[in-house]
Parts: C-alpha cells; sequence; structure tokens
C-alpha cells in the first residue's frame, strides 16, 4: 500500500504541510474544524484507517483555544489530525462509529459539543454532576468537590411489552468484581437486551496527572490498571521516550518485553481459569487460578512484585536479571507449560463445558471492526490486529510469533485465542532469555521539550492501550490521556449478549475479561 | 473424564501455610530508615511520587503508609544508602496514627502475635461481602487470589458472600470515587451489626497518589468507620489475610463488652 501520508496529502491538497514526528511513524496534519469530517471519513472508508484514540486538550492558556487530536492507525502508522475548537465540532460517530464514546467524553469532560451525534447523552460524569463544569478545563480546580445537583438519572432505552421483565445488577456484584451497573431487558430466559452504565470508578486520574513531572507520572501509570499495570507503564514510559528522542538500550527493551510476555501469560492463564467458573467448572478454575499463582510468585521472585509494578524506568528498566533469576524463570515457565497443555486437554475435552461455551455470546466482524475491538475480543472475530505485530515496540520487531486470528466471535474463541497465545508466549520468553543483549539497563533521559507530545502504545493482554502525552512549559505534564484496551471492548459487550440465557452473561463477560477502572480512570 | 481424575490425583496439595514473614529482599515491601546513615539530603522526599515521606532536622525520617505505594524509588536514589526497601508487608493496623513513621518492628510484633492467636480463631466464621468503591482492581484482584488453592481463605472459616446482608464484614477497596459514595453508603448500611470494615490498599487508607480530586475521596473512612487498615499496592493476599484476622481479634472485644 502506498504511503498514507502522501494519500491524505494527495487527496486533501489545502491542508497544511504534514508535520512528522516525534517518533518517526507519527505525523500530524492540522485540519480546519469544518473539513474534519470530511478527512476523517475518508480515512477511515477508503484507508481503511481505525480511529484509536481521540483527545480533548483545553489549549486556551496557551494559544487561546480548544484542541482535539484524532488519532488514526494504518500500516503502521499514525496519523494525528490536529483540530482547533471553540464550543463544538462536528460529529463523526455516524461515520466512525468508533468515535461515539470518546465524542461523548470530551462533551464531560472538557465541554465541547459534538454535533449531530446519535446519542449525546453524559458519559464519564454521572447523575448529578453539575453540568456546567468540566474537570479538564484548564481553569477547573482538581482538589474541588462540586454539590450534587438535581438531575434524573439516566434513562435506558429499555423494551417494552407483554412479559418483558427488567434485571438491574451493580454496581455492587455479587462476586469479587469491580463495579459496572448493567440493565437487562429480559423475556423468560433469554435477554433481548443489554445496557451497560460504566464509569463508576472514575476518580480523576488524568486531570490528576496534570503538573506532575515526568517521572512521578509513571508511577500514576502504573496505577491505571493492576492486572495490566506493567503494560501501562511500559506505554507512558514509550510516550515518554518518543518525546525526548531517548535510545532505549536493547537489554533494556528485551527485558521490558520478557516481562510483558510474563503479564500476558498471567493473565490469560489466569483468564481462561475464570471464565470456566463463569460456566461453573471448578476443575478449570481452580487449576487455572493455581498455575496463576505460581506465575504470580514468579514474577515476585524476579521482579520484586507480583503486578510487576516497579519495573520500568523511563529509558529502560529498574531491574536486571542475573543467571539464577533466568534460571528460575526458565524452570517454573517449563513445569507451568506442561501442566498447562495438561488441564487444556482436560478443559477442551470437557463435552459438557465446551457444549455450554460454544456458540455463546458471538460478536459479530461488523460490530468488532465498526467500533474498533481490539486485542483478544478483536482476533476472536476476524479482526486481525495486534499492535506487537503492526507498530513494533520493545523488543517484538525481532521476534516471530502468530498472531491467532479466528472468526466466529463466541465464547469458545476468545478462550482459544489465549491459549495459543499463551504458548506463544512461552516461547517468546524462551527465546529472549536465551539471547539477551547485554549492555546498560537504563539510559538517560534526553531534555523534555516544553509543549511537546507523544504516544506510546502496548498490546496489553487485552489488547491495545494508547497513552497521549502532551508536557507543558516546565516538561511536566500538561495532559495525560489514557485510552486502555477495555475502552472500545466495553463498547461492543452489549452486541454479544442479546439471544443468549442471563445465565450465561458471567460466563460472557468473563471471556471478554475488561478491565472497569483503566476505562472509568 | 477419567484424564480429569487422574489428574487432580496426580497434583500434590497446592495449599501453603499462612506465612506472614517478609518476603526475601528485593521484594517491593516496607522502605526502612537507618537513622544513622541518614545525611539528611532530602532526596526521599523528592523522589517520593506519593509524597508519602516527611524529614525533619529534629523529627527525623518518616514515612505515612496513608500514602505510601512501595515504589521503592526511596531507597534508589537516597545518596547515603540510608533506605533499605524490605520485604515487609503484614503491615494491618486498627489505628490510623500508627500509619504515620512507625517502627516496621512495631508491625511485625502485631503480626507474630497475630499468627498465635490464629490457631485459636480458626473454629470461627466470618462472612465477607467485598466492596470495589474505586480501585485500579489490583486489590480486588489480590482478595478473588485469598480463594485460590494456595490460600484457602475458607480453611479460617472465612468466606465471601453475595449480600450485604448476610456479611459481617467489608472489605473495601478504592478510595471511594464520587459515582461510588452512595453505593458504598447503602452497602455499609445494609450489613448487620456488628459490623466491620477493612479497608484494603493504599487508595481505601489515604487516596494513593490520587488524594482528594473532583472525582475521588481519597480514603474509606471519609464515608464509613474503618476498623482496620491494611497498607500495600496491592497488599498481597497473606497481608490482606493477616487484616482480617486482626479486625476479627477486635470483634471479640466488642462481643466482650
Amino acid at each position: 500500500m502506498a504511503d498514507p501520508v502522501m494519500l491524505l496529502t494527495a487527496q486533501f491538497p489545502d491542508l497544511g504541510a504534514p508535520v512528522a514526528g516525534p517518533a518517526p511513524n507519527e505525523t500530524t496534519f492540522e485540519v480546519p474544524v469544518s473539513d474534519v469530517r470530511a478527512v476523517a471519513t475518508w480515512l477511515h472508508r477508503e484507508l481503511k484507517a481505525g480511529l484509536v484514540q481521540l483527545v480533548g486538550v483545553d489549549e486556551t492558556p496557551l494559544d487561546g483555544t480548544m484542541r482535539l487530536y484524532y488519532v488514526f492507525q494504518v500500516s503502521g502508522q499514525l496519523l494525528i489530525l490536529r483540530v482547533a475548537v471553540e464550543h463544538e465540532f462536528p460529529s463523526i460517530t455516524r461515520e466512525v462509529p468508533s468515535a461515539h464514546w470518546y465524542e461523548r467524553e470530551i462533551q464531560d469532560m472538557l465541554g465541547l459539543k459534538p454535533v449531530d451525534h446519535p446519542h449525546p447523552a453524559p458519559l464519564v460524569l454521572h447523575a448529578g454532576w453539575p453540568r456546567h463544569l468540566h474537570p479538564l478545563r484548564k481553569d477547573f480546580d482538581v482538589a474541588s468537590w462540586p454539590e450534587r445537583e438535581a438531575e434524573a438519572p439516566f434513562a435506558f432505552h429499555g423494551v417494552e411489552g407483554g412479559g418483558v421483565a427488567e434485571v438491574p445488577v451493580g454496581p455492587i456484584h455479587a462476586g469479587i468484581i469491580e463495579p459496572g451497573h448493567f440493565r437487562f431487558s429480559t423475556m423468560g430466559e433469554n435477554v433481548i437486551r443489554l445496557e451497560a452504565q460504566l464509569f463508576y470508578t472514575h476518580r480523576g486520574l488524568e486531570k490528576r496527572a496534570e503538573g506532575l513531572s515526568l517521572e512521578h507520572g509513571l508511577f500514576m501509570a502504573e496505577r491505571v490498571c493492576g492486572a495490566c499495570a506493567l503494560s501501562h507503564a511500559v506505554a507512558y514510559a514509550q510516550a515518554v521516550e518518543r518525546l525526548t528522542g531517548c535510545a532505549v538500550p536493547k537489554r533494556a527493551l528485551a527485558l521490558r518485553t520478557v516481562a510483558l510476555e510474563m503479564e500476558r501469560l498471567y493473565n490469560h492463564i489466569g483468564d481462561v481459569g475464570n471464565l470456566c467458573a463463569g460456566a461453573a467448572f471448578a476443575f478449570g478454575n481452580t487449576q487455572g487460578m493455581r498455575l496463576k499463582e505460581e506465575l504470580m510468585r514468579l514474577n515476585d521472585r524476579v521482579w520484586g512484585h507480583r503486578w510487576l509494578r516497579g519495573i520500568v524506568a523511563l529509558g529502560g528498566v529498574r531491574r536486571d536479571l542475573d543467571g539464577p533469576l533466568i534460571s528460575d524463570i526458565n524452570r517454573t515457565l517449563d513445569k507451568v507449560e506442561h501442566e498447562w497443555q495438561e488441564i487444556i486437554e482436560i478443559i477442551l475435552g470437557d463435552g459438557i463445558f465446551m457444549d455450554r461455551v460454544r456458540k455463546t455470546g458471538i460478536l459479530p466482524n461488523e460490530v468488532a471492526l465498526g467500533l474498533g475491538a481490539v486485542g483478544v475480543t478483536a482476533r476472536a472475530s476476524g479482526v486481525d490486529a495486534d499492535l506487537r505485530r503492526d507498530l513494533p515496540y520493545a523488543a517484538y520487531g525481532d521476534l516471530n510469533f502468530q498472531v491467532p486470528v479466528y472468526e466466529a466471535g463466541d465464547v469458545a474463541t476468545r478462550m482459544q485465542v489465549r491459549l495459543v497465545e499463551s504458548f506463544e508466549s512461552f516461547d517468546m520468553v524462551r527465546h529472549l532469555l536465551t539471547n539477551l543483549p547485554s549492555g546498560p539497563i537504563v539510559a538517560k533521559l534526553p531534555p523534555v521539550p516544553a509543549y511537546g507530545r507523544a504516544i506510546g502504545y502496548v498490546e496489553s493482554p487485552r489488547g491495545a492501550d494508547l497513552h497521549f502525552l502532551m508536557t507543558g512549559a516546565a516538561g511536566d505534564i500538561y495532559r495525560y490521556m489514557v485510552r486502555s484496551a477495555s475502552y472500545p471492548n466495553w463498547a461492543v459487550v452489549p452486541y454479544a449478549v442479546p439471544g443468549n440465557l442471563v445465565a450465561d452473561f458471567p460466563l460472557i463477560n468473563k471471556s471478554f475479561e475488561l478491565c472497569y477502572s483503566c476505562l472509568d480512570r | 473424564m477419567f484424564k480429569l481424575f487422574d489428574k487432580i490425583r496426580r497434583i500434590p496439595p497446592a495449599t501453603k501455610p499462612l506465612d506472614l514473614t517478609p518476603a526475601p529482599a528485593g521484594s517491593r515491601g516496607l522502605p526502612v530508615v537507618d537513622p544513622a546513615k541518614c545525611c539528611g539530603s532530602q532526596a526521599c522526599v523528592a523522589a517520593c511520587p506519593a509524597n508519602a515521606i516527611a524529614w525533619g532536622k529534629d523529627a527525623g525520617w518518616r514515612l505515612d503508609l496513608n500514602r505510601c505505594n512501595f515504589c521503592g524509588v526511596c531507597a534508589e536514589v537516597c545518596p547515603s544508602h540510608a533506605i533499605t526497601q524490605t520485604g515487609i508487608f503484614a503491615l494491618a493496623t486498627r489505628d490510623k496514627e500508627r500509619l504515620v513513621g512507625e517502627e516496621p518492628d512495631a508491625f511485625t510484633v502485631e503480626a507474630r502475635k497475630l499468627q498465635e492467636a490464629v490457631r485459636s480463631m480458626l473454629g470461627r466464621s466470618l462472612h465477607i461481602r467485598h466492596v470495589d468503591s474505586g480501585s485500579c482492581n489490583g486489590c480486588d484482584w489480590e482478595m478473588a487470589h485469598m480463594l485460590n488453592p494456595v490460600y484457602d481463605l475458607q480453611r479460617f472459616g472465612v468466606d465471601f458472600v453475595a449480600s450485604p446482608r448476610h456479611a459481617d464484614m467489608l472489605l473495601v477497596t478504592g478510595g471511594v470515587t464520587r459515582h461510588l459514595e452512595d453505593a458504598l453508603r447503602r452497602t455499609y448500611a445494609a450489613a448487620g451489626e456488628p459490623k466491620l470494615v477493612v479497608a484494603v490498599g493504599t487508595c481505601a487508607i489515604g487516596g494513593n497518589m490520587l488524594g482528594e480530586t473532583y472525582a475521588h475521596h481519597g480514603g474509606v473512612d471519609k464515608v464509613a468507620p474503618v476498623t482496620v487498615y491494611v497498607p500495600g499496592c496491592p497488599p498481597r493476599p497473606e497481608a490482606i489475610i493477616h487484616g482480617i484476622l486482626l479486625a476479627v481479634g477486635r470483634l471479640s472485644e466488642v462481643e466482650a463488652l
């Protein structure tokens, strides 16, 4: 395929000259707000570019305007449309459906109105929030606590008719999981419609990060999510390194990759076990939990943290591996892999369990594609996407690995993707450990440019995480936006549930295995 | 089916005794200062991302477990190598004051006493409801791991229940977001008396790096009375079990009154 930058320039010659950087695969176009719909639609339809992030930034203290940054991913490149906006902007949701939540979030957090949005309801800030206040505006005080205002609770669309019952669930659930509210419209045992209200754990993390030094911001990034803590830390560090042009030592890149694959392993193995719990298959659940615990203990022994926090430094890593630690990893992974193989054979051979997971919770390909689903969810529904291969980072460019893609889109397929990927991860870790480059593990960070901007990304166990980072005058954080894998994936869950039994929802939900905290921030 | 039973038969028992001894050095536990070596450079104060360290010429070095997330940067930046990051993790305490500037020994002594008390409590039954008031899910997962075969929480007579009405204890993670404040209040009200609240993790204790924001109260005790605080980011399963058992010890005091 021809270079997308040239194609876009040829198609829209009136746009200003594209600005390359800060990283080689990033290019920014200044686009007038009147043209953004046409350009975005063309990128999406003609180049099949995916909208992977849409960030609003209050730049009024700098030059008196708000700005939106539309980030498109196409053939190994990130194309960024930089758009100055006054009070409103044209919604592109009808043409590029994956924009739907971003636009609503921008409306809540920055007070910019997406004109002609098909469903412009509040998203992040729940009923009762004073609607004239917008937390991500620079004149909003992060520590203020606005009083609740009278506002009707959010209306669910619901379903009407004889025999239809509504089942409300959450935000406090019966199990040990995160909070969200689900509204099922049911007919007997069957779900007709599912609506979800999320963003209960919205903590104001992005606003709190503003003004932090880049060094301190790293620890905020580690706390976006527990289960993908390392992926978020690496994504953030990469944003900083791309911004400053820091050359991370080869050994550090390899060590990061080892740790990232160890994160994928404990997640995938634990998630398959957890999925068995959704079908009350105790054997699979218990064995999955047991092996996950072995891997978490390995994390603790090798990296000092069960959740792999405290590994990444800006410009490298904080921990090195020596001979005994490497052999500990190899020994433990060999044992776990052998057991995992045995256990999987039993799980896949269990007729009752397999009957429960096949053809359950089907996510159609057009929904996954249209709403920009990522990760395991996307690959199980026929979307061939994996940032490790498509936009290689860390040491992935030097690795050979299989990206499993299937069409069926049901619970069994999402499980299958995890199984295949887990064995790829075992192989990748072993390969990396035998070919570990020597040298330093951290490079000194070059000076931080004022008002610089960069994007870091990682394919976490759940899919693509993108961290948008902009620095202020003193090289501190001016704006930080985390687009986790759960962001696009939560939007597709309600499409996979109708037609299934209410009792299968926990199973379907576990097969997506999404986080709330990294969505809500 | 034969393979399944055969596999179960071949797996040795996975459950481990509850071990509250500190993890090996290198594990991200409690940072400890050697006052004799402290040079007063305050490099740690500036480097701490959670703003958890205070230093005064007379007061000396004080760590605030309301905020510390055990990242270990203080130990890395100390020019005189006065700070070591230990593997001490059993840090649960009933008194919030103890979270600031306490000698690490105070926690471990309590832990040792507790281990002796654990045996006498094995017969007790305790039902727990988990409430996520806005965590990053790390604490929640460690709580779920208490039920895995290695920690096997049920052996202590402790189990999770689906409804607060059946619960004696609320294990609360997260620092109470604006959107979950109401849910936490209502869950607390629904639990029967006497009820215990354990704040699990640094966010639940003092808000971690987020502190107080427009959407985050920055601590469970701003909304509900807390019986026991369990520091950690996240606390490991043993540390949470330690906190639960500590809280139960208090329950027997309540009953004695």
